[in-house]
C-alpha cells in the first residue's frame, strides 16, 4: 500500500478510539489487560488472607475463595498475559521492528481488540450474577465444573466459557495479523534472520496460539453443550448431592486432554515472548550482541515444537499407561534442552559486557533468576515418580508461579520500562522504577520460596482452611503468615508502577528518539512518538541485524539496522564474506 | 529464473529451503490475503481434528453401543431401505460444488466476470443444497428417530451429542462460506475488482470453499464409513 494512501485519522474518536493503527491497538490492549490484571492481583491478596490469617476477613468463606482461585488463575494467564504480550507488546514491536507501516489487515486488528473487550467484560459479568463466578478451579475441570456445589456452577461457568470462546476469536483475529506481518510485510533487508529475537518470540508464540487456542474453544463448546443442552461429552454417570443425574457415559479424561492440549502451549505462548524481549533488553543494556543468535533463533522454533507433545504430563495423577508417562516425561525434559542453551546464552551475553543496570535491565536480569530456578523445580514436577508425591502440594504452587507468573511478568515490566519512552516520548522515573523492581523482584522470592517448602511438608494446594491436618506442623503457619504479608507488600507496590506510568505521560523527562542506543528499527522512526504509518515518507532500509553493539573500530558503541557501514559482528554476515 | 542457477556461494540443499524462506522479501510469494487464509485453515484444521479426535474417544470410552451407521443413516424410498443414500447425495453436491469453484477461480484469472460470477452464484447454490439436505437429515433424526444431543433411543447418548455437535459446526461453515461467495460473486458481477484487475479474492474464497469440502470428506468418512 502506497504511503500517500495512508491518511491520518483526524477526530478524537477515530484517533484513539476507533483506531486501526497498531500502535493505539496496542495501547488499548496494554492497558485493559493492566487493569483485569489488577484484578486478579487484588484477588490473590484476598486468598492470600484467608491462608495467611484464616477467618480474619469474615466474608472470605469457602466458595469465595474457591471464586477468588479460579478468577486469579483465569484472569492471569489469559487475560493479562496472553493479551498483552501478544496485542500488547505484539501489535506495537512487529510492525515498528520489522519496518512495515501496520499490520497488515488494520481493521482486522482494531475488531481483535474490540472482541477481547467484549470477553473481558463477559468475564467481569460473572462477578454479578446469581451464585457469582465459578469456583471450578482455572483447568475448570469437569464433571465438578458444571455440577452444583462447585460455586458459580449455574451462570458463572457459562459466562467463564462464553467469555473464553470470545477470547479465542479475539486471539485469532490477532494472531493471524501478527503471523501474516511477519512473513509478508517486511522491509527491504529485513531477513527472518535479522529479526530482533522479540519478534521471533512472538512470532511463534502467535503461531502457537493459532494451532492450541482451537482445542480449548472445542473443550469450551463441548462444556457448554454439557450444561446448557444436557449432553454428556464429559460427564460419565454419577449420583451428586444424593442424587442420580442424567449425565451418562462420557468422559471427563477427553477433556483434560483437551485442555493440556491448549493449556501447555499456552505456558510457552507466554514464555517465548518473555524470552524475545528479554534477550533484546540484556543485548542493548549489556552493551552486547546477543550471544548464539541463531541457536536463539532456532531454540525458540524447537521449544515452540516440542511444547505440542508434552501436554499429559499435567495429568500423571488423572492416571495412564506408564509407557505413556514415560512418553510425556521424556519429551518434557527433552525441553529443557533448548531451555538451557537459552539460559546459558544469556549469562554469555552479560559476560564481559558494559552492563547499565538500568531499571529495564534490573527486570531482564530478575526474569534470568526466576526462570532458572522455575525450570530447577520443573525437572521435579516432570518426571512421573517425583511429580505424583508433589503434583497436589504447594511446591506445584511455587514452580509454576515462579515459571510462569513471576517471569512472564517481570519480562513485561521490563518492556515497558524499556519500550515506555516510545510509546511516549518521556522515560518512566527511574528511582521509583528501582524501587518498584526491587520490591516485586525480592517480594516474589520471599512469597514464593518458602512455598517450595511447605509443598515438599506435604501442604495441599487449593484448600480453604487446614483444620485437622495434624501431619503438617504449627510452624507451617507463620510461614503462610509470612508470604501473606510479603504478598501485601508486593501487591501494594504495583501502585508505585501504576503511579509512575501515568504521571511519566506527563511529568516524565523526555526521551529522545533512541534513549538506551538501541540498534534495532523501531528505534529509528524518524518521530518519536512515531505518527501514523510510522516511517514518514521513504520506508526503512535494513543492511544488518539488530545486534551491532560495541563493534570494534566503529564511531558510535552501536550501529543501528539502517547503518551502511560494512563493520558488523554478525557471524553470519562474516560467513558469507560481507566483511571488508 | 535466476533462482536456479546457484552460484557457489549461495546454500543449497536443505539450507536453500532456510535461505529462500528467511530472505528479506514475503515469505509466500502470494497477497497477504491470501496467506492469512492459508494460516486461517492450518487453524481451522486443528479445531476440526480436536472435534474428531473428541467424537473418537468419546466413541471408543462408550459403555453403551454406538448405533449402526448404515441403519440410522438408511432413507426409505418407495419400499427399499436404501443405506447412506441421503450423505451420498449430499457428498457428490458439495463435491460437485468444488468443481465449480475452480472453474470459477479459473474463469476468474481470464477475467470473465459474468462466467466467474455464475459459477460462484452455482457453488454457493450446491452449498444450500447441501444445507438444506442436512436440515433434512436432522429433521428426520430428531422427529422420526428420536434422537436429541442429550439421548439416543438407538444406543450411546453420545451419538446424537457428536453427530449434531459436529455437522453442526460443519454446516455453520458452509453456510457462512455461502454468504462469503455470495458477497465476493456480487461484487464480481458489479466490476469491484475491474479497475485493479485483482481477481484474487476469488481464489481465496474458492481456498476456503475447498478446504469446507475437504472437512466433510473427513466427517464423512469418521461419521458414516465406521
Amino acid at each position: 500500500m502506497a504511503y500517500a494512501e495512508h491518511h491520518a485519522p483526524q477526530s478524537f474518536w477515530t484517533k484513539y478510539v476507533w483506531s486501526q493503527d497498531h500502535k493505539v491497538i496496542a495501547v488499548q490492549y496494554t492497558i485493559t489487560a493492566i487493569l483485569v490484571g489488577l484484578v486478579a492481583l487484588v484477588l490473590s491478596d484476598l486468598m492470600r488472607m484467608q491462608i495467611g490469617f484464616p477467618g480474619r476477613l469474615a466474608f472470605i468463606d469457602a466458595n469465595h475463595y474457591y471464586q477468588f482461585v479460579t478468577m486469579h488463575g483465569m484472569i492471569m494467564v489469559i487475560y493479562l498475559l496472553t493479551a498483552l504480550f501478544l496485542g500488547g507488546f505484539g501489535n506495537y514491536l512487529i510492525p515498528l521492528m520489522v519496518g512495515a507501516r501496520d499490520m497488515v489487515f488494520p481493521f482486522l486488528n482494531m475488531l481483535s481488540y474490540w472482541v477481547y473487550l467484549l470477553a473481558v467484560l463477559i468475564l467481569m459479568a460473572s462477578f454479578f450474577v446469581p451464585g457469582g463466578p465459578t469456583g471450578a478451579g482455572w483447568t475448570l475441570y469437569p464433571p465438578q465444573a458444571i455440577l452444583p456445589g462447585t460455586p458459580g456452577s449455574d451462570g458463572g461457568i457459562v459466562l467463564m466459557l462464553i467469555s473464553l470462546v470470545t477470547f479465542i476469536v479475539a486471539a485469532t483475529m490477532g494472531g493471524l495479523n501478527y503471523v501474516t506481518t511477519v512473513l509478508q510485510a517486511r522491509t527491504q533487508g529485513m531477513t527472518l534472520m535479522r529479526l530482533p529475537l522479540t519478534v521471533w518470540g512472538i512470532f511463534v508464540a502467535s503461531i502457537m496460539a493459532l494451532l492450541a487456542f482451537p482445542a480449548l474453544f472445542v473443550s469450551g463448546v463441548m462444556m457448554l453443550f454439557d450444561k446448557l443442552l444436557g449432553t454428556s461429552f464429559f460427564m460419565p454417570a454419577m449420583v451428586s448431592m444424593g442424587q442420580t443425574l442424567a449425565y451418562k457415559g462420557g468422559s471427563p479424561i477427553l477433556f483434560q486432554h483437551l485442555f493440556w492440549f491448549f493449556g501447555h502451549p499456552e505456558v510457552y505462548i507466554v514464555a517465548l515472548p518473555a524470552f524475545g524481549i528479554v534477550s533484546d533488553l540484556l543485548s542493548v543494556h549489556a552493551r552486547k550482541n546477543i550471544f548464539g543468535y541463531r541457536m536463539m533463533v532456532w531454540a525458540i522454533v524447537i521449544i515452540g515444537a516440542l511444547s505440542f507433545v508434552v501436554w499429559a504430563h499435567h495429568m500423571y495423577v488423572s492416571g495412564m499407561n506408564p509407557y505413556f508417562g514415560f512418553f510425556f516425561a521424556t519429551t518434557t525434559l527433552i525441553i529443557a534442552v533448548p531451555t538451557a542453551i537459552k539460559v546459558y546464552n544469556w549469562l554469555l551475553t552479560l559476560w564481559r559486557g558494559n552492563l547499565h543496570l538500568t531499571t529495564p535491565m534490573l527486570f531482564a536480569l530478575g526474569f534470568i533468576s526466576t526462570f532458572a530456578i522455575g525450570g530447577l523445580t520443573g525437572l521435579f514436577l516432570g518426571n512421573v515418580s517425583t511429580d505424583i508425591p508433589l503434583s497436589n502440594t504447594y511446591f506445584v504452587v511455587a514452580h509454576f508461579h515462579m515459571v510462569m507468573g513471576v517471569s512472564p511478568i517481570l519480562a513485561i515490566f521490563g518492556g515497558i520500562y524499556h519500550w515506555y519512552p516510545k510509546v511516549t516520548g518521556r522515560l518512566l522515573n527511574e528511582t521509583l522504577g528501582k524501587l518498584h523492581f526491587w520490591v516485586t523482584f525480592l517480594g516474589t522470592y520471599a512469597i514464593y520460596f518458602p512455598m517450595h517448602y511447605l509443598g515438599i511438608l506435604g501442604m495441599p494446594r487449593r484448600y480453604y482452611a487446614y483444620p485437622n491436618y495434624e501431619f503438617i506442623p504449627p510452624s507451617a503457619q507463620y510461614l503462610n503468615a509470612f508470604i501473606t504479608v510479603a504478598a501485601l507488600i508486593v501487591g501494594v507496590c504495583q501502585l508505585v508502577f501504576i503511579y509512575n506510568l501515568i504521571r511519566s505521560v506527563f511529568n516524565g523527562q523526555p526521551a529522545g528518539p533512541n534513549p538506551w542506543g538501541a540498534a534495532s528499527l523501531e528505534w529509528q522512526t524518524p518521530h518519536t512518538p512515531p505518527q501514523h504509518g510510522n516511517w514518514g515518507p521513504a520506508l526503512p532500509q535494513v543492511h544488518r541485524w539488530p545486534y551491532d553493539y560495541s563493534v570494534p573500530e566503529a564511531d558510535a558503541d552501536f550501529l543501528p539496522q539502517t547503518s551502511t557501514s560494512p563493520l558488523t559482528i554478525d557471524e553470519a554476515t562474516h560467513g558469507h564474506g560481507d566483511k571488508p | 529464473m535466476a533462482h536456479l542457477t546457484h552460484s557457489p556461494s549461495e546454500p543449497t540443499g536443505l539450507r536453500s529451503l532456510v535461505a529462500d524462506w528467511s530472505a528479506d522479501r514475503e515469505a509466500f510469494k502470494v497477497p497477504c490475503g491470501k496467506a492469512m487464509m492459508w494460516i486461517f485453515l492450518l487453524s481451522d484444521t486443528f479445531i476440526f481434528g480436536c472435534f474428531l479426535t473428541g467424537y473418537m474417544t468419546e466413541r471408543m470410552a462408550s459403555p453403551v453401543p454406538w448405533p449402526n451407521a448404515s441403519e440410522v443413516f438408511a432413507l426409505t424410498i418407495g419400499n427399499a431401505k436404501i443405506p447412506l443414500i441421503l450423505i451420498a447425495i449430499m457428498t457428490f453436491v458439495l463435491i460437485s460444488s468444488s468443481g465449480t469453484m475452480a472453474m470459477a477461480v479459473n474463469c476468474a484469472y481470464r477475467k470473465d466476470r459474468a462466467k466467474t460470477a455464475a459459477l460462484m452464484f452455482a457453488t454457493a447454490a450446491f452449498g444450500v443444497m447441501f444445507v438444506s439436505m442436512q436440515a433434512f437429515e436432522w429433521t428426520k433424526l430428531i422427529v422420526h428417530e428420536g434422537i436429541r444431543p442429550w439421548g439416543n433411543p438407538l444406543g450411546a447418548a453420545q451419538f446424537g451429542a457428536c453427530f449434531f455437535m459436529i455437522t453442526g459446526f460443519h454446516g455453520l461453515h458452509v453456510s457462512a462460506g455461502v454468504i462469503y461467495l455470495l458477497t465476493v460473486a456480487t461484487k464480481v458481477l458489479k466490476g469491484r475488482y475491474e479497475e485493479s484487475g485483482n481477481y484474487q479474492i476469488v481464489e481465496i474464497a474458492g481456498l476456503y470453499w475447498h478446504f469446507v469440502d475437504l472437512v466433510w470428506v473427513f466427517i464423512f468418512a469418521f461419521f458414516y464409513l465406521w
